[in-house]
């Protein structure tokens, strides 16, 4: 009984999920002179790839492609990383400022990004960095940091202090109890910050569009932007557009859940 | 190295990137507010708090883009967060088929949040979409018509939409707490003989609510500043039943041009936030059980 109300669940979210996708596919596949003529069906009497073919070949887009992926990486390693040393103070350790700290962390994440565009272009113009990706990426480390320590935090806060400190009596020196302990501990949760600033990356619009002006660096939801306005595109192409910018995110998702599900069965608190 | 100065060698990185990239650009952002806008001659006089005034005296689409906001932030934050949470809870407890279903459960995540717009655009409009006609067959609507020309239920377009893409983030989150629970902890308790719904609530609960609490935190600001999918959607409309304060300052700085009022605004919304990111802070702290 409550095996099969499970997979009710399960399909329900895999409808819910994937008709929206499927649309679109849908759209993308459907001749430009169906689309409205046939009304809402299931699928076109007829199929064509013209959408695709255009998008691939009259836009720029295994070059926005290839900036997303060197954005979206770059960025989720970085704040990663920096994240995993923050997190690991904010937890193990008592200190004059951390709740300021914590406060301020959290205050960034409040004042609405339309705001701020602006003046953080003229940190960029000062430090040169305008129209390049490198500016991009140090804006996204930056603007995901926050959430990144606090996620961090909580994983390291989730696992016991106790064994760590054990390790440390036995003579291991705290980066070695934090390398051989803590970390394998924590993996699924790095795999989940690296997951979630990866995609925040491959998504993200507005910084995207207001600090990047050369074709050749776009991004790829810039991008698509760029190739809408500048061809007056039909929707069959921006749906093709779209089902192509999923494809990347999803292998990386394969990925990156299977680094999560693996995290524990190491068995690091056995005995 | 001394004790007292080893957690700040460790966030030293962090404190460069954020103050560089955002507390200097969110100080020279907030400063606008007291600067009045010249769009024609491209200066800017200082004015003081008189902008401010504006906003507690004459500005009955703040007031009610406030409702909205509450509205917008409740609802939709509710939904993704019960769904996200039964849907960990189903993955963690695994399945056939789960490596397959999983990265696809995750995929709403992954799309850029304009097209997230279009694409339930699209599906609302009876021309392009299915869900005028589902909604007829349900009895919900007693003809197929798009919901988001309807001032009465507008905003219920935005919150599906934005349903849609927040559920994976809560499932994400809280599955990888729960992956982080050693099995040993259930074992022991299935021996002493807790099972079940008690070790749900006296084991998992407790455990996961870090994480509980951080992620209600975080999505709650993030929803309560997220325009973009409303701004696509129904820029605000009809009748700014679907104006959230949010949508509002976009309005304002990039429609009218007048950042200082929008600042002004943007500065209201960031102190409502901090009341209710100083609340649950607070509630945080009482749980935290490592120090």
């Amino acid at each position: 009984m409550i095996r099969n109300s499970k997979y009710i669940f399960i399909i329900g979210f895999l409808v819910f999920t994937l008709f929206p996708v499927f649309w679109m596919l849908k759209i993308s596949l459907t001749p430009d002179r169906l689309l409205f003529s046939e009304g809402i069906v299931a699928w076109p009497s007829m199929i064509t790839f013209d959408h695709y073919y255009s998008v691939l070949v009259e836009g720029s887009f295994p070059d926005y492609f290839l900036n997303s992926f060197i954005v979206s990486f770059t960025t989720a390693a970085m704040v990663t990383i920096i994240s995993c040393l923050a997190g690991y103070a904010l937890s193990r350790f008592n200190f004059k400022g951390k709740v300021a700290i914590m406060t301020i962390l959290l205050v960034t994440q409040m004042f609405p990004i339309v705001m701020i565009i602006a003046p953080i272009y003229n940190v960029l113009t000062f430090i040169n960095l305008v129209d390049s990706l490198t500016g991009l990426i140090l804006v996204y480390t930056a603007f995901n940091l926050p959430f990144a320590c606090f996620l961090m935090q909580s994983f390291f806060d989730g696992s016991p202090v106790e064994l760590e400190e054990a390790a440390m009596i036995d003579g291991c020196s705290r980066l070695q109890a934090f390398e051989k302990i803590t970390l394998p501990l924590c993996l699924p949760g790095i795999g989940a910050t690296l997951g979630f600033v990866f995609t925040a990356a491959w998504s993200e619009l507005l910084f995207a569009l207001m600090f990047i002006n050369r074709q050749s660096q776009m991004t790829f939801p810039a991008g698509i932007m760029n190739f809408v306005t500048k061809f007056s595109v039909d929707w069959g192409q921006m749906a093709a557009a779209m089902i192509l910018a999923l494809i990347p995110v999803c292998i990386f998702f394969a990925y990156i859940q299977k680094f999560i599900v693996q995290g524990l069965t190491a068995g690091a608190l056995k005995g | 190295m001394s004790k007292l100065s080893e957690p700040w060698l460790y966030l030293l990185p962090t404190l460069i990137f954020i103050f560089l990239l955002v507390l200097v650009p969110l100080v020279t952002g907030i400063s606008y507010a007291f600067y009045d806008f010249d769009l024609i001659s491209g200066t800017k006089e200082f004015v003081g708090l008189d902008q401010f005034v504006r906003i507690l005296s004459e500005d009955d689409i703040f007031t009610m883009s406030l409702v909205n906001t509450l509205f917008w932030t409740s609802t939709s934050l509710f939904f993704q967060f019960t769904l996200g949470l039964g849907l960990a809870l189903i993955l963690n407890s695994g399945f056939t088929g789960i490596k397959l279903i999983q990265p696809v459960l995750f995929v709403p995540w992954a799309v850029p949040s304009f097209l997230i717009g279009l694409m339930w655009v699209w599906m609302f409009n009876p021309v392009t979409g299915p869900l005028p006609y589902l909604f007829e067959w349900l009895g919900l609507m007693d003809s197929p018509e798009n919901i988001l020309s309807d001032p009465d239920h507008a905003m219920w377009g935005p919150i599906v939409a934005n349903v849609w893409f927040g559920i994976p983030f809560f499932t994400i989150m809280l599955l990888a707490a729960l992956r982080s629970i050693p099995n040993t902890i259930y074992e022991a308790a299935n021996i002493d003989g807790v099972s079940g719904f008690a070790a749900f609530r006296y084991i998992t609960l407790p455990l996961i609510l870090p994480t509980i609490v951080i992620t209600l935190l975080i999505r709650a600001i993030w929803i309560a500043n997220f325009a973009e999918i409303i701004i696509v959607m129904t820029n605000g409309g009809p009748a700014n039943s679907t104006q959230i304060v949010a949508t509002y300052i976009y309005d304002t700085a990039y429609q009218k041009m007048d950042f200082g009022y929008a600042s002004v605004i943007s500065i209201a919304l960031l102190s409502m936030l901090m009341v209710y990111g100083f609340i649950l802070g607070r509630i945080r702290q009482k749980m935290t059980t490592y120090v």
